[in-house]
């Protein structure tokens, strides 16, 4: 048993074509690979909103917002 | 060179790794402004010619006998003696060791390892600063570049080495033999060494200590991006006929091969270095919460995870396997630190040797059962290859020599700087000298001034 469906090396690689392991799956990786993209959009897209609004709870005070203002 | 196409070929390859070699210089250049970036002012110089020396002492020795070791040593010593024929040609004093018209690949693919021992010592020299002495540093380098590392190619980035042959060992673009044993190497000497005074509260709280300079270190990671191209190029046997590698492959069909000579093409290994990267930056960037320091050491560590097997890996198996490798490199870092009160100061440890133990792990599974070697009698990979593979790269050749000769040094009392001057600052000698040759050259220009030139009316 070999993932990439060579057992040795003994083989004329004019023959040869795709090597890589599990071939026959790449609609299945490739559906892994896009939930693993969607699922990073909606875990940030989640966190920047929590961490947006933490910041405007803050930014309450006139004071520090100055100061951040003349910090440049 | 008998005939045009094979005068072609070997001036192409000669031609490629010098190229190669290049790209590869940016990896130390990356090291230098990521460890100034992330030292205090006060260690600017020192931190900075503590690496930068690494580059002429590994490479002298590495000259010397590091390049020896590679060809003498791939069954030595549990499976044959040393293999003096194959170690006789590059012998300091051998006629292929300098310009020889017969000869045109030896001083390049030497070079090319040698970058790969740079990258080697520079990986402990980071985790190190702001309290190692730089003599005891430069001892680590010259021993991780120029010894133990290069022991390891041959015994399992070799293609006669016998860990390639008898346990099947793949590690196409070094996470086990560059970056897991540098990673163990350097915890090795971190034991020893102790944390930065001030890295721990009383109750073992670990405090960060920010980078002086993040716009400095992030230049310096994507250096060491750029720099990784190279890395990935260099590990490449561009161009090569069957009859050239005489393995078991027939036909007539030239191809690039891995280290191993088996088949692989820079097309695959491009794309998945980009799909590595990718997959460690997303993972890093969730892990960390937006942390930059984190996110792009993520990426760092995304590609060495995927790198055993990236010669042969799906391009989404590349981005998934580097987001799992992150996702346990990052907790594995916190967990040691709080655990065992050890201060990595850059994340050397995390980033190369973890990485490097999980991705030789996940590859033993991904590639079951695939040609180790194109030569005959040679175990396929397989998991257990690469456990044992990752055993003896991180811990035997990495972490013990790293523990006990930083043991050495601490008894003789010449590893870890005063107290006083860590927390004055190890360029205080240079900062003196600098106000005082100020001082004395504004006082200089004053006293010109007043004796020479009149005032305006």
């Amino acid at each position: 048993m070999s993932t990439i469906g060579y057992e040795s090396w003994a083989v004329d690689l004019a023959d040869v074509g795709a090597i890589y392991p599990f071939q026959g799956s790449e609609v299945l990786m490739v559906i892994l690979g896009v939930a693993f993209w969607i699922g990073w959009h909606r875990i940030q897209f989640v966190r920047e909103a929590e961490h947006l609004e933490n910041a405007k709870k803050r930014a309450i005070d006139h004071e520090r917002i100055q100061e951040s203002v003349e910090r440049y | 060179m008998d005939g045009n196409l094979n005068a072609l070929t070997t001036v192409f390859t000669e031609f490629y790794y010098w190229v190669t070699v290049v790209f590869m210089f940016l990896i130390h250049v990356g090291f230098c402004m990521y460890e100034v970036g992330a030292s205090r002012r006060r260690n600017h110089m020192h931190t900075l010619m503590k690496n930068v020396m690494v580059i002429p002492l590994v490479t002298v020795t590495f000259y010397f006998f590091g390049w020896w070791i590679y060809w003498a040593f791939p069954m030595f010593p549990f499976f044959g003696g040393l293999d003096l024929e194959a170690g006789a040609a590059n012998l300091p004093w051998a006629e292929t060791m300098g310009p020889n018209a017969a000869d045109r690949i030896t001083g390049v693919f030497w070079a090319a390892f040698l970058l790969f021992s740079w990258t080697a010592a520079s990986i402990v020299s980071g985790s190190v600063i702001e309290r190692i002495r730089s003599s005891a540093l430069w001892v680590h380098a010259v021993l991780i570049g120029s010894v133990w590392w290069i022991i390891d190619a041959a015994w399992g980035w070799h293609y006669g080495g016998w860990m390639v042959k008898y346990l099947g060992y793949h590690d196409a673009y070094a996470s086990g033999v560059i970056h897991a044993i540098a990673g163990g190497y350097a915890l090795g000497v971190i034991m020893v060494l102790g944390p930065r005074i001030g890295k721990f509260a009383s109750d073992g709280t670990p405090r960060d200590i920010p980078p002086h300079n993040p716009w400095m270190l992030t230049i310096g990671v994507f250096l060491i991006y750029t720099g990784f191209w190279g890395f990935y190029a260099a590990c490449n046997v561009p161009i090569i006929s069957p009859e050239g590698i005489d393995g078991q492959i027939t036909g007539t069909t030239w191809t690039a091969t891995n280290i191993y000579l088996a088949p692989t093409s820079l097309s695959g290994i491009t794309f998945n270095f980009l799909m590595s990267l990718s997959g460690g930056l997303m993972a890093a960037y969730v892990m960390s919460r937006g942390d930059a320091f984190w996110t792009f050491s993520g990426g760092l560590a995304g590609v060495i995870t995927a790198s055993a097997g990236n010669d042969l890996y799906h391009p989404v198996q590349a981005m998934l396997i580097a987001a799992v490798g992150v996702v346990i490199v990052y907790k594995l870092h916190f967990w040691v630190e709080r655990k065992f009160k050890l201060d990595d100061a850059v994340g050397a440890v995390a980033v190369h040797g973890y990485s490097g133990v999980v991705g030789l792990i996940i590859s033993g599974f991904v590639l079951w059962g695939v040609p180790s070697s194109p030569y005959e009698g040679y175990a396929a990979i397989n998991p257990i290859g690469q456990i044992l593979g990752a055993v003896i790269m991180f811990f035997v050749l990495g972490f013990l020599p790293g523990y006990i000769v930083a043991k050495l040094q601490a008894s003789a009392g010449v590893l870890r700087i005063p107290e006083e001057v860590e927390l004055e600052g190890l360029d205080y000698a240079e900062h003196h000298a600098y106000e005082e040759a100020k001082q004395e050259i504004i006082e200089a220009d004053k006293a010109h001034l007043a004796s020479k030139i009149a005032p305006a009316e």
